[in-house]
């Protein structure tokens, strides 16, 4: 298929038709805005429904009734809205339901900004939520991966009847790229939905979906079977892309826009003899430990760039296990690194800079 | 050209997004790489909008144009004001001067005055005064081609307008005229 230009917000939600996703159920806030607006035009299309629920509470526990049928469901907000989604994603994922929720980020804590930001590092990978529960959280850097993403992170919601997040910051939301929607590659045989409650019509027992296990015993059972799905996530789901790793003297770690920025100091960097990598987590969960792995001897220390005060750089200091010195550099509140900032940062670790 | 950055900026209503987008969506039609990042905000109509379009032979990274604009195109004072120092030195800047009496302050960019709000009234649409600029500004550049522009015009705007080609063909002859000295 062509290229065509869209607005990220735009090329998410026709990810999400595109993967079979029906059912979309919202609540209005800026970044994300036309997102919503471009299902509630598009749904009814393929026979799909949009509903702008009243908040953003009625939109998750929506997603919760939706999912339940077994049907593709999605819903979208952003930062504060996503914290208030957080208790039905504990109850989904409790309940075992496959679901995509979509964050496109602003500045906080509390109601914030408006403007890009990755603040909601711990939100999206610690969950808000109650209980001991896990969700991958898919980051993209450009809106093809986005589009890609979505439409992956459908797949990988039903493979685990589990809850699935892709995280991206304002900017993704709002800019205009060509993205392409090919077919996706199928990689994973998809598990038949025995499990929804679509109607018994007197041949089955009927299917009931619940959080609730007021047994302890019964209730470990469910935890350690849960625990034994997202160990299978850690292996399996892992995603991150290693960007010239050979010889580099600093290992940025950086994910989303910011990666990118990060990538146009590298250049800098480079043109003034200077080597550094970059991991940059694909997934923010699992995080990929194991990239950690394929850091040269010659990297004196790692730098984690974020849009925040410093949060993924608690995984980075777990993944580094104490190997090299770990470094933060991040801008907050919706203001956006730049190259020559992050190439100062590195010149100063190295002794140098200004 | 190995990397144009852009930045257009204007009030809002002034079609600078529009221009933006017709430019980032040529890019693409002649299998450049392309982005176009908008401001955004709590601005209503009237306010200031702006966005950044990098069109490159090669892959892009950071989306966000800071010091090293390649060319601004300001439509409004308040743009000229804002954006002038994001030109890195040696590149262009377009300035609407039916809007902007004031001059370019520095002396290491090119500044272009193009009446474009005149011109659009003579060709009969205050509207395509955006066009106007932009055709100045391929004149300048080469960056993609008229026809490019128009292809990109129909995909964005769709049949419906298509009627609105010819005028727009002429905005952007018009603002080419204008530079060509």
């Amino acid at each position: 298929m062509a290229k065509v230009l869209m607005k990220g917000n735009e090329a998410i939600g026709a990810a999400g038709i595109k993967a079979g996703c029906k059912y979309f159920f919202g609540y209005p806030i800026t970044p994300q805005n036309e997102l919503p607006e471009f299902m509630s035009k598009e749904l009814p299309k393929v026979d799909g429904v949009f509903v702008q629920a009243e908040s953003e509470v009625a939109a998750i526990n929506m997603i919760y009734g939706g999912a339940g049928t077994g049907e593709r469901v999605m819903t979208s907000s952003s930062s504060p809205g996503i914290a208030l989604k957080q208790e039905g994603i504990s109850y989904i994922a409790g309940a075992e339901l496959p679901c995509v929720i979509v964050n496109i980020s602003r500045g906080g804590p509390g109601l914030g900004g408006i403007q890009p930001s990755q603040a909601d590092y711990f939100q999206s990978t610690r969950g808000g939520g109650n209980g001991d529960y896990r969700l991958p959280v898919y980051a993209p850097a450009s809106i093809q991966e986005a589009v890609d993403l979505v439409i992956e992170a459908f797949d990988v919601a039903d493979y685990y009847r589990n809850p699935v997040m892709v995280i991206g910051d304002g900017m993704i939301g709002q800019m205009m790229e060509p993205v392409e929607f090919n077919e996706p590659e199928k990689k994973r045989e998809l598990p038949v939905k025995d499990w929804a409650t679509t109607g018994t019509e007197g041949k089955r027992k009927p299917n009931i979906i619940n959080s609730l296990a007021l047994d302890p015993a019964e209730l470990e059972k469910h935890n350690i079977k849960l625990q034994a799905k997202y160990d299978e996530m850690e292996e399996k789901e892992v995603r991150y892309e290693a960007y010239k790793l050979e010889e580099a003297e600093v290992v940025l770690v950086a994910y989303g826009m910011t990666s990118r920025i990060v990538k146009n100091a590298m250049d800098i960097l480079e043109k003034e003899g200077i080597k550094t990598g970059l991991i940059r987590p694909i997934t923010l969960w699992p995080f990929p430990n194991k990239a950690f792995n394929e850091i040269p001897d010659t990297a004196k220390a790692l730098l984690s760039v974020e849009m925040s005060m410093g949060q993924m750089i608690d995984d980075v200091k777990i993944a580094n296990n104490g190997k090299l010195p770990v470094e933060f550099y991040g801008r907050a509140g919706g203001m956006i690194p730049t190259p020559e900032e992050i190439v100062n940062k590195v010149k100063e670790i190295l002794g140098g800079g200004k | 050209m190995a990397t144009e950055k852009i930045i257009m900026a204007g009030f809002g209503g002034q079609g600078v997004m529009s221009m933006g987008q017709l430019l980032t969506y040529s890019g693409m039609l002649e299998n450049k790489h392309v982005s176009w990042l908008p401001s955004y905000g709590p601005e209503m109509r009237g306010g200031t909008a702006n966005c950044s379009v990098i069109v490159s032979d090669n892959l892009i990274g950071s989306p966000i144009i800071t010091d090293d604009a390649t060319t601004a195109l300001v439509m409004n004072l308040p743009s000229l004001v804002k954006f002038e120092n994001n030109i890195k030195s040696g590149g262009k800047l377009l300035i609407n001067s039916s809007l902007i009496e004031k001059k370019a302050e520095r002396d290491d960019v090119d500044a272009y005055y193009v009446p474009a709000n005149e011109i659009a009234n003579e060709i009969g649409n205050s509207r395509v005064a955006n066009m106007v600029m932009l055709g100045a500004y391929l004149e300048l550049t080469k960056l993609v081609s008229v026809d490019s522009v128009i292809e990109a015009f129909k995909k964005v705007y769709g049949a419906g307008k298509e009627h609105l080609i010819p005028l727009n063909k002429d905005a952007l002859e018009r603002g080419a005229t204008a530079v060509r000295g």
